[in-house]
């Protein structure tokens, strides 16, 4: 007799959904100058959900003006303590309304409900509680004893955690003392939007955080606008070093987070059944579109085989179709173009030798999916062992020695994350100190707090956010010498 | 040192029938497995502490997440009855009497008077003592007789002491025998003990054509460690066990589902390498109907279908059953269910 | 018409979540700064300041064991409750302080958000006072602040609220549990805050206050065996009380102790850093080889 478990679906009608947004300039929901908008869908049923403003020059000129003049008259005068607790509102307020922002994030972004219940949005909570609590003790956080603010700070964040790196954004930001013009992606605007209702509601003055809805133009233009004081970036490494060059001259602050292909290394003593479910949860939680996914398995030769047997027999467990469903372990991916990506970089795969094995799943007719695929016999030359895939795929590599796993692994121009499976703490430690890679999971993987800096060596870009070292972004004292 | 197993089985040969060359088969595949012709400590320990560690934190995370599934409709309906199926209702008391363990069994003939489609448990489990009352009362209805022995819970006697207790539930027609492993001499490193015990055991469930199943109780509270759990698993596998067991209740923690979780992993592995099938029963701190379906969910997701059956995996509970009889009720008619309207035992 | 008559509170001790009266039946009165009847407050004896020591250290595993997040939510929901009790405190500490209302609304003020500001130092602390260590050898060697046990404070004689706040909130942080005597002739906000606590999320035994005499409980409390460090500001101003001799019998088991001030300090002031907080916590060191 088999389990079959019956469709679990999360409610939609928790939030509300407008048919159309404006953009969130000095406290208020305005219409862009230019008139011109665009469609966010949902990825799992290419069901168009709003209408979203995409703001053009005049839009970014107004906001960062705004910015500028709560920072000057308001945000700058105002004592921590009293940012704090407009940043502690923020936090409840976020706890508060949680399911309403998970079930939005799931729709937008194609996640699984599972996912933005238990870790997107409690994780976005936490972020802004931590920070909340540096505000008024920013002389204590180790950047001399009066640290200021840069001033306006324009930020761009990604599809991947909408909400989370809206979080990970605003909140060390405001706790500085700065403010914020923050664009959220293209395809995930919505719980950006949702956020700044919740901001009417803590009462946040006007202007102290503005979001300016559009794409790459409109990214590009917040970048580039004089105003601006501090950039944060969260993204592509080659848009991430095309603002570098532009941005170059100028005296505006950067920071940088940018792609990865991390290498997830299994010795022949790993806690074997840990070590499958952490590979799991680093290439195929959120679809793999993470930027510190561990997207290649660096296993010993001599356990090889049945590690990959295992991990197969695991991917087979695992369920893939509509991210409301709260059983569903894998949703759907972000957009065409992100599917188009993975699709042709596995095609790729395939072509140069690599044994392609995909879980046998039914996938839904409509909308972007993309079943979870392991390639074994993959080699250091392959595209699939370099380029960043950003999707449901692993890339299978052996290795005989640790030094070997260490040079496999430091071998390449990212430098974002690693993981290392063994039972032995000491080389755990002794790996660590070798691995080029800002975050090391040691027996875990994809574990995020908000005390604990994130950020990536090399082209994975500069910079860290979260801990008191996620401070130094936003304070003129942490930044240039 | 500690004498090796095969002067253990010399002793066996010398009585039963039939049972010995099947001890012999359980012995062999020991030796093949372990990789010795000894099964001393030294032997053991070198491929129990060879199996792959546990990492806590990592199985609890898989726990958890194996909680967060969500049972409704028809899944929640079949969950609760194939639960009420696995279940081996318990009363292990020092009070126990004839009417009480007569009480059980009634309920286990009828749990739901309400409902006369609810399933049966798969067993009542009572002390050696009082299987006779037991087996008189569910004469012809199905439902299992499993008795607790070798100085359970805590299994501190000899063993001649704990097989006379093993035998004379075998003889009062247990159908299922719950031993415990000796947790002291585990702990001490004395791995060939705990094994020659289990296979004495075993050998006396099956003495004189009888063929009760073993349960062997690992009391995983008692263990403390997960690396523990995995081993005295393997342990309890080798020497023949049918089924391996949490817990005699008696200890906290009792049953946990990260326990479980690693003994179903080890019968997972130990049939992909023997070809040998073991069941599972978690036992104690399970009541609720929406734990037990975690449960449920992890021996799916663990193990699949083949151990989805009262054959293969057992609830080892008491309050649990109603806990479940008023869930299925709710489901049957839409509204919460109260203990007024179920029955007591 | 006749005015309406208030149902007065009592005023009882706080132990292990609990509102016991003293076990010895005693009571004083408390009086307004003029000198008015305000309330009969519990007179502590040390049995109860020994029961007080046992639920502090039962709590104190678990407050300890709880993550650095959930101790500063617990303790920003706290400040939410004071916030929404802050008429109350007014009048209870202008009344028993004998200061105007607006004075006494600046302190309930500033207790409110110097609890916020405590709050917010539960997942910091380790961040500012604990390091890795660049050893010379093939080591990860690390330091971290864990809280020291049960605290014993003697809360400040003259600020009711804002003085307690100041003195309880750092000791909780890390998670330290307390037990608290309160000051001797202003001892209602004590119990009050007690109110706050016991509806708030904070584990039953983690705060446990004592109103009496400090002379009385002041001695055994510093004495006990069971206690790991205690906070002397209140005995600035209290009678009869001399802290080199409670220093000295603390010294007993070693205790760490927190000497008070000349005077007491001005409250209003912000603390300089976390050096309340760490003043009650230890330093642990863990070594550890790194190598392949």
């Amino acid at each position: 007799m088999s389990f079959e478990y019956a469709p679990a679906p999360e409610s939609r009608a928790v939030v509300d959904i407008a048919s159309s947004y404006g953009l969130f300039i000095d406290g208020t929901f305005v219409e862009p100058e230019g008139g011109k908008t665009f469609k966010t869908v949902n990825p799992a049923t290419e069901e168009v959900l709003a209408d979203v403003a995409e703001a053009g020059e005049p839009d970014v000129d107004r906001a960062v003006a705004a910015a500028r003049r709560a920072y000057d008259k308001v945000w700058s005068r105002m004592p921590g303590s009293e940012r704090a607790k407009y940043l502690y509102r923020i936090a409840r307020l976020l706890a508060e309304r949680s399911r309403e922002f998970a079930v939005l994030e799931t729709l937008d972004n194609g996640k699984p409900i599972r996912e933005s219940r238990d870790v997107d949005v409690p994780t976005a909570a936490a972020h802004f509680f931590y920070y909340a609590g540096w505000a008024d003790k920013l002389e204590h956080a180790g950047f001399g004893p009066n640290p200021r603010p840069h001033g306006v700070a324009a930020q761009v964040i990604p599809w991947n955690f909408p909400l989370l790196m809206l979080a990970w954004k605003i909140a060390p930001a405001l706790a500085a003392g700065n403010t914020v013009v923050l664009k959220p992606a293209e395809t995930t605007p919505l719980s950006a939007l949702l956020f700044a209702d919740l901001l009417r509601q803590a009462e946040l003055p006007p202007g102290v955080v503005n979001i300016v809805t559009g794409a790459r133009e409109t990214g590009s233009l917040l970048v580039n606008h004089p105003g601006v004081d501090k950039i944060a970036f969260t993204g592509s490494t080659p848009v991430g070093k095309r603002i570098a060059a532009e941005v170059a001259g100028s005296r505006k602050s950067l920071t940088l987070e940018l792609g990865g292909k991390a290498a997830n290394i299994v010795f022949d003593d790993a806690p074997i059944d840990q070590a499958v479910e952490g590979i799991v949860n680093g290439i195929y939680f959120n679809q793999g579109q993470v930027c510190c996914a561990g997207s290649r398995l660096l296993v010993q030769e001599s356990i090889a085989d049945e590690l990959v047997d295992r991990l197969k027999r695991r991917l087979s467990t695992l369920r893939v179709g509509d991210p409301m469903d709260k059983n569903t372990d894998v949703g759907a991916i972000n957009s065409a173009q992100q599917l188009e990506r993975i699709t042709m970089l596995s095609q790729a795969g395939e072509d140069e030798g690599a044994t392609r094995w995909t879980a046998a799943c039914e996938l839904p007719e409509k909308g972007y999916w993309f079943a979870p695929t392991v390639f074994t016999d993959v080699h250091p030359a392959h595209r699939i062992a370099r380029e960043e895939i950003f999707g449901p795929v692993l890339s299978v590599l052996t290795f005989r020695t640790p030094a070997e796993a260490v040079a496999k692994a430091n071998n390449t121009p990212y430098g974002l994350s690693a993981g290392i499976w063994t039972e032995k703490g000491s080389r755990i430690l002794a790996l660590a100190d070798q691995l080029r890679a800002g975050v090391v999971w040691a027996n875990t993987f994809n574990r995020f707090d908000p005390t604990s800096p994130f950020g990536g060596y090399k082209e994975s870009g500069y910079g860290r956010e979260g801990g008191r070292h996620g401070l130094a972004a936003y304070l003129a004292e942490g930044s240039a010498l | 040192m500690t004498a090796s197993v095969s002067s253990a089985t010399s002793d066996a040969r010398t009585g039963a029938d039939g049972s010995s060359s099947d001890t012999e088969k359980v012995l062999a595949r020991a030796r093949d497995v372990v990789g010795a012709t000894e099964l001393d400590d030294t032997n053991l320990a070198r491929y129990l502490h060879g199996l792959p560690g546990v990492d806590k934190v990592g199985a609890d995370g898989r726990a958890a997440m194996l909680g967060t599934r969500s049972i409704k409709t028809t899944a929640k309906q079949w969950a609760l009855d194939t639960i009420v199926s696995m279940i081996d209702l318990t009363t292990l008391e020092g009070a126990d009497t004839p009417g009480k363990v007569r009480t059980l069994a009634a309920k286990a003939r009828t749990p739901d008077p309400s409902d006369p489609s609810c399933p049966r448990p798969a067993a009542v489990c009572v002390y050696g003592d009082l299987v006779h009352v037991a087996k008189d009362a569910l004469a012809g209805t199905g439902v299992k007789i499993a008795a607790v022995a070798t100085a359970f819970p805590s299994g501190r006697a000899s063993l001649d002491v704990r097989l006379a207790d093993t035998r004379e539930a075998v003889a009062q027609g247990a159908d299922e025998i719950d031993m415990v492993i000796d947790r002291g001499a585990f702990l001490a490193g004395q791995y060939s003990k705990v094994f020659e015990d289990i296979v004495a055991v075993r050998e006396a469930c099956r003495a004189d054509g009888a063929e009760a199943h073993l349960k062997v109780i690992l009391e995983t509270g008692e263990l403390a460690t997960y690396d523990n759990v995995r081993r005295a698993s393997w342990l309890a596998m080798l020497a023949g066990a049918d089924f391996i067991k949490t817990s005699t209740g008696k200890v906290q923690p009792a049953a946990t589902l990260p326990v479980t979780i690693i003994m179903l992993e080890a019968v997972r592995d130990f049939r992909e390498l023997t070809g040998t099938q073991v069941g599972v029963k978690p036992a104690g701190g399970i009541s609720s109907s929406k734990d037990a379906i975690k449960y449920l969910v992890a021996v799916n997701e663990t193990l699949g279908e083949d151990w989805l059956n009262p054959d293969w995996f057992r609830f080892g509970a008491s309050s649990l059953l109603n806990d479940v009889l008023m869930q299925r009720s709710k489901m049957r008619t839409g509204h919460y269910w109260g203990p007024d309207y179920v029955t007591v035992s | 018409m006749s005015a309406r008559l208030d149902v007065r509170k009592t005023y009882k001790l706080f132990i292990g979540g609990k509102f016991p009266r003293s076990e010895s039946g005693r009571t004083y009165e408390v009086s307004a700064d003029d000198g008015a009847f305000l309330a009969n407050a519990a007179l502590a004896s040390r049995k109860d300041a020994r029961e007080a020591v046992v639920a502090a250290r039962k709590a104190q595993p678990g407050w300890a064991g709880a993550t650095a997040y959930n101790r500063g939510q617990v303790l920003y929901r706290v400040a939410e409750l004071l916030e929404g009790r802050r008429s109350q405190f007014v009048e209870e500490v202008a009344a028993g302080e004998g200061i105007k209302t607006k004075a006494a609304e600046a302190a309930v003020d500033a207790a409110i958000d110097r609890w916020v500001w405590y709050a917010g130092w539960t997942d910091k602390v380790a961040q500012v006072a604990g390091s890795a260590n660049p050893v010379a050898g093939p080591y990860f060697n690390l330091s971290v602040p864990e809280p020291t046990g049960v605290v014993v404070v003697l809360a400040p004689q003259s600020s009711s609220l804002l003085g307690l706040v100041s003195v309880l909130a750092p000791v909780l942080v890390t998670g330290n549990t307390a037990v608290v005597v309160s000051s001797e002739k202003r001892p209602l906000p004590a119990i009050t805050l007690s109110e706050v606590l016991a509806t708030s999320d904070v584990p039953s035994g983690v705060v446990n206050i004592l109103t009496g005499r400090t002379a009385e409980l002041a001695p055994p409390l510093a004495s006990h065996m069971d206690v790991n460090a205690i906070d002397l500001t209140g005995t600035v101003g209290a009678e009869g009380v001399a802290w080199g001799e409670l220093e000295a019998e603390a010294a007993g088991s070693v205790k760490r102790v927190v000497r008070p001030r000349d005077s007491e300090p001005d409250w209003s002031q912000l603390p300089d850093g976390p050096r309340r907080i760490l003043a009650f916590t230890e330093t642990k060191t863990v070594w550890h080889p790194k190598g392949m």
